[in-house]
């Protein structure tokens, strides 16, 4: 393994006495992209609020010094006639307008396509509630892309968005993964997705069930174990790749 | 009343409701517009028992909104379904409590407020503070709305929503003990929510909506204290009856 960034150490997260996750161990590497899997319940999101140091836990969860987190929450339920457009949205952060159009642009958001004005009058130009699934997801990505971070935390990047725009999204986490220097985490219920993208898989059902690259952990066994009788779905799945 | 005194009367309004739509800016998105109301009335016990001490009415409301200021706060923070009618309870309650300690001849006015019996001392103080407050919520605005998005985004950030809550709500508490003076306890959650929900009614963007909850607080404030002076009615109403008046001019010209 490369450079260590993220290293996390008998991580155990209880609510009123409720154990949501326990003995959690895993490293992530700089450059890595690391796949949470399990269930419905498994406390994948926990996992992520752990790390971004939102809830209390036990255990150690070291960052490596330094490390800028981006965030990216999973779909966010935000009222149409919130009265925020998109451009006031980024002008939440204090960055450049510069910035921002950069940001837009690794998002594939830019300003003369499909047409001249397209962005400003469909998204920038909007009340942010009633953006697409897909584009305000491509937004959120962007927003957290405009602090540099080191690793983007990805909350289930395509859960609520339609099939175009879910491969517009991969599309977008394959050239991210080109970056230099980015690390992705993300949670995902697509185990296609994570042969595909991640290096390393988590497989989660409130304790650690199986560690490391997708093709060696990946296994009947802990398929099973992660779905129980959903696992053959899962498999079969697998077999088409 | 003689010119001056109105235009002076107007001023003091203009500054409290000006402040007051701000603030109310913010609840009105937070989904917690019970809390405005709610909190005016809890400022009525807190009057009655410093005119019983002989203590100074505003002084007496600024302390009952502080401790039932925490009070929300904590519920906010702790609970995760907010628990409104356990606010709308208890607040019911303060004033009902309120209501039977006030002692008679001051119990109209703590009500429904009397803005011409402001002395020139309370009216400077209440348009220098009503102007802390305006810059104090614009410090806080950014990090109250990334807040209102996703509290998860804001801590993720770095932003405590908790504490940036704390303060919103304690400014809230000293508008409010402002405006009792002014529009009395039963409407001064009007004059908090009622400029807000116009202007969401016809504010695209933020920056519009901040303006026009400011706008629409003003307005009302002129319009309702020169309408009543004019009239010979009481202002609390009139200001309050003024502002619902432009809610449903925004309605009609709603977007």
């Amino acid at each position: 393994m490369k450079d260590s960034l993220l290293r996390v150490t008998d991580l155990k997260v209880k609510f009123d006495h409720h154990v949501v996750l326990d003995d959690i161990n895993f490293e992530v590497g700089k450059d890595e992209t690391l796949a949470v899997i399990g269930p419905n319940g498994a406390g994948k999101t926990v996992l992520f609020r752990a790390l971004l140091g939102l809830v209390p836990y036990e255990g150690k969860v070291e960052w490596a010094k330094g490390t800028k987190i981006g965030y990216v929450p999973q779909k966010l339920s935000i009222e149409k006639d919130l009265p925020l457009t998109t451009l006031e949205f980024f002008g939440l952060k204090e960055k450049s307008r510069k910035e921002i159009d950069d940001a837009l642009a690794s998002v594939g958001f830019e300003e003369d396509k499909p047409h001249k004005g397209h962005l400003s009058q469909h998204v920038l130009n909007r009340k942010i509630g009633v953006l697409s699934g897909g584009e305000l997801q491509r937004v959120l990505i962007a927003f957290a892309l405009l602090e540099h971070p080191d690793v983007l935390l990805f909350d289930e990047p395509t859960a609520g968005v339609d099939i175009t725009a879910e491969e517009t999204i991969y599309g977008l986490l394959r050239k991210l993964q080109e970056r230099e220097n980015l690390t992705i985490i993300l949670i995902s219920h697509e185990l296609h997705v994570v042969y595909r993208y991640a290096n390393n898989v988590i497989c989660l059902n409130k304790e650690k069930i199986c560690f490391g690259p997708p093709r060696e952990v990946l296994d009947k066994e802990s398929l099973e174990k992660l779905y129980g009788h959903e696992a053959g779905v899962y498999e079969h799945h697998h077999e088409h790749k | 009343m003689n010119t001056n005194n109105l235009l002076f009367l107007i001023m003091v309004g203009s500054a409290v409701a000006a402040a007051a739509g701000y603030l109310g800016s913010f609840m009105v998105i937070k989904r917690m517009s019970l809390v405005g109301d709610a909190l005016s009335h809890v400022a009525l016990p807190g009057m009655a028992i410093a005119i019983l001490l002989h203590l100074s009415p505003i002084v007496g409301a600024l302390v009952a909104l502080t401790i039932a200021t925490v009070g929300i706060w904590y519920l906010e923070k702790t609970s995760k379904i907010y628990p409104e009618a356990l606010v709308g309870i208890f607040f019911t309650f303060a004033l009902a409590v309120g209501v039977l300690i006030t002692p008679e001849p001051e119990l109209l006015e703590a009500l429904f407020g009397d803005i011409e019996k402001i002395t020139v001392m309370e009216g400077v103080w209440a348009i220098l503070i009503s102007l802390l407050v305006i810059f104090a919520v614009r410090f806080i605005s950014k990090k109250l709305i990334l807040g209102v998005i996703s509290e998860e985004l804001a801590k993720s950030m770095n932003i405590s929503t908790s504490t940036t809550n704390f303060i919103y709500l304690l400014l809230v508490g000293i508008i409010v003990a402002l405006g009792v003076k002014f529009v009395g306890t039963l409407l001064m959650g009007a004059l908090v929510i009622v400029p807000a929900a116009s202007a969401k009614n016809i504010s695209r963007g933020i920056t519009n909506y901040y303006l026009y909850s400011i706008l629409f607080g003003i307005l009302s404030a002129i319009i309702g204290i020169a309408s009543a002076n004019y009239f010979h009615i009481s202002p609390g109403p009139a200001v309050v009856l003024t502002s619902i008046l432009i809610f449903i001019l925004s309605y009609l010209f709603k977007k």
